[in-house]
């Protein structure tokens, strides 16, 4: 009998701790396939950030480092000039990496540094119990935020995919979502187009993928599905910021 | 082959990082170190190493983590307030037991502070500095030499204990140019990097981190480190001068230990028995060879350019019935021999 479904072999034989309807999971397994699918898992090495983000040594069955918050772009800049010929990728959260690691993600993104990275947001600080992120909707009540995001006191929620894509470092910048399955499909090729980037020596790679996070939500599976149909993705709008042709450098 | 060089202090640090194979080199200007950076952008080009002019301490020092994770050699160096943003990386680099080294050529403070030489972030560097319960190897230069010597040390000791090694100097050590011999290096025989990340390719995965959440792991992981910091103690190094017939021994580190060995020369030809203790490893302290000392000399001065800060692990180190006293020259400038033979004389 042919085997048309299996766990990726970047992906250790364990069960996922987190919460049910969270997109961890199914993002673990986005990237663990464009691993596969390139056949790098024995040249890979992860950077985990802080937050849910961090147990991604937990599941990926490939050398892994843990950073400090924010930093992992810093640490994924020192391990990749160590080590060109790896592919070295960043797994990080939104108050890690829009928040505290604002400065990390730029510079590294402007260097032009040769890396890749998963920005899974999902407008809450996750594992501390959703507290206000840098992405949190104008309106959403957090747990610091218990009136709903104001600008006029915490500003606006930021679009990094559009941010970084202004950037002459960058190579590739998208935003996609895993709500659906259409979605997933798109998402799917976005994280392996952004590891390609890599292989391919053309520089910062970046991939954003809105997540739900029905337990800080407080709405079930399905409807934090909805949520992130019907107010993520208007003010986070889904799509490639920038691809650049191996033919763009001279 | 021996060549004597004319170099500034920061120089000859940034010349013996290359010598001791250092390849990774990540740090973001500051005053007075400014040398190390622009002599190494010019040089690792050379030797096909990388420099990268970060956008922060925070992120030179998790460059750094990287590089370290990769098993490279790898450095930075700033001045204190840059040092005091590496904390965190510091920390995590100690938690995760990754060799590195940090150079702090120490100026002046609180806050912005100034320029000038100062000793004021000893008990930052030897009381581990970032949070949790952690040391890191301090080493404390005198003179142009050991710049350069003790650079080479510090690799190889991060090496040996997978520990950050820090190199604390000051502003007048990094700015003065005196002759210095380059002797050939001779590393230590050091354990293999079986634990560095490549990718897992003909092995299990491997992880470095330093985040423990399982009941008594974390405790285990404190145990295990306190437990290097105990094996340090035997890289113990320090300079004795004049002790024989000493009635009193000063204790100072680093620049203020090169003003004193003056000092003492004025105060002998004065008639003045008096010795010097000079700690090159401020960490670990030379607490032994101090209470050997004061079984016989009763009676010690730290001398230091802060207001007491080095005293407190002389007072912890010294017999009971010795008596410390302190004499502290807070930046601004450097102490002259002859303000230290007036204290001297105060206490003798």
């Amino acid at each position: 009998m042919k085997q048309v479904f299996k766990r990726p072999a970047s992906l250790k034989d364990v069960p996922f701790h987190f919460c049910a309807g969270c997109h961890h999971g199914t993002i673990h397994r986005l990237v663990a396939e464009a691993i596969d699918s390139f056949n790098l898992r024995e040249r890979t090495i992860g950077v985990a950030g802080v937050g849910c983000s961090v147990f991604i040594y937990d599941y990926f069955d490939i050398d892994a480092l843990e950073a400090p918050h924010g930093r992992a772009p810093a640490v994924a800049t020192g391990l990749k000039r160590a080590l060109r010929d790896r592919i070295i990728f960043t797994y990080q959260g939104d108050g890690d990496l829009a928040s505290i690691g604002m400065s990390e993600i730029v510079h590294t993104a402007n260097r032009g540094e040769n890396i890749t990275v998963i920005f899974v947001n999902n407008t809450v600080y996750g594992m501390t119990g959703g507290q206000m992120a840098p992405t949190t909707l104008l309106g959403q009540q957090t747990t610091t935020s218990p009136y709903g995001r104001d600008f006029v006191q915490d500003g606006y929620p930021i679009r990094m995919a559009e941010m970084l894509a202004t950037l002459e470092g960058t190579s590739f910048s998208a935003r996609v979502a895993v709500n659906t399955s259409a979605n997933l499909v798109k998402a799917k090729k976005a994280v392996r187009k952004a590891f390609e980037m890599q292989m391919n020596d053309l520089g910062f790679s970046f991939v954003e993928l809105l997540s739900s996070c029905p337990t800080n939500w407080g709405l079930n599976s399905l409807k934090a599905n909805e949520r992130v149909e019907k107010e993520l993705i208007p003010y986070f709008p889904l799509g490639i910021f920038k691809e650049r042709k191996g033919t763009d450098f001279s | 082959m021996e060549k004597r060089l004319f170099l500034k202090g920061n120089e000859a640090l940034a010349a013996g990082a290359i010598k001791a194979g250092c390849r990774f080199y990540f740090a973001y200007p500051i005053t007075p170190q400014n040398e190390i950076p622009e002599y190494l952008s010019k040089h690792m080009a050379k030797v096909e190493g990388c420099f990268i002019q970060a956008e922060s301490e925070v992120a030179s020092i998790n460059m750094i983590l990287g590089a370290s994770a990769a098993g490279a050699r790898a450095m930075t160096s700033s001045a204190s307030p840059g040092i005091s943003l590496m904390q965190e990386g510091i920390s995590y680099l100690a938690g995760n037991e990754l060799p590195a080294v940090i150079v702090n050529v120490n100026r002046s403070g609180p806050g912005l502070g100034g320029i000038s030489a100062s000793q004021g972030d000893y008990f930052q560097a030897t009381r581990g500095g970032g949070h949790g319960d952690y040391r890191t190897l301090v080493l404390a230069p005198h003179s142009v030499q050991e710049m350069h010597d003790l650079t080479l040390l510090a690799f190889d000791l991060a090496d040996k204990y997978r520990n950050p090694v820090v190199i604390l100097a000051d502003a007048v050590l990094g700015q003065m140019q005196e002759t210095m011999v380059d002797r050939p290096y001779h590393p230590m025989e050091l354990p293999p990097k079986d634990w560095i990340l490549t990718g897992a390719q003909g092995r299990n995965p491997r992880l470095i981190k330093s985040l423990y959440l399982k009941e008594g792991e974390m405790e285990r992981h404190n145990w295990k480190l306190f437990e290097k910091y105990q094996r340090m103690k035997e890289e113990v190094r320090y300079e004795v001068v004049q002790q024989e017939d000493a009635q009193l021994v000063v204790v100072a580190f680093g620049t203020t230990a090169r003003v004193s060995k003056t000092a003492l020369r004025l105060a002998r030809q004065a008639g003045l028995k008096v010795g010097l203790l000079r700690p090159i490893t401020l960490f670990p302290f030379p607490a032994q060879a101090l209470l050997d000392l004061s079984q016989r000399v009763k009676r010690f001065l730290a001398i230091e350019m802060n207001t007491g800060q080095m005293v407190e692990d002389v007072r912890l180190s010294v017999a009971r019935d010795a008596e410390v006293h302190f004499y502290g020259h807070p930046p601004g400038s450097p102490p002259f021999p002859e303000e230290l033979v007036e204290a001297i004389k105060k206490v003798y």
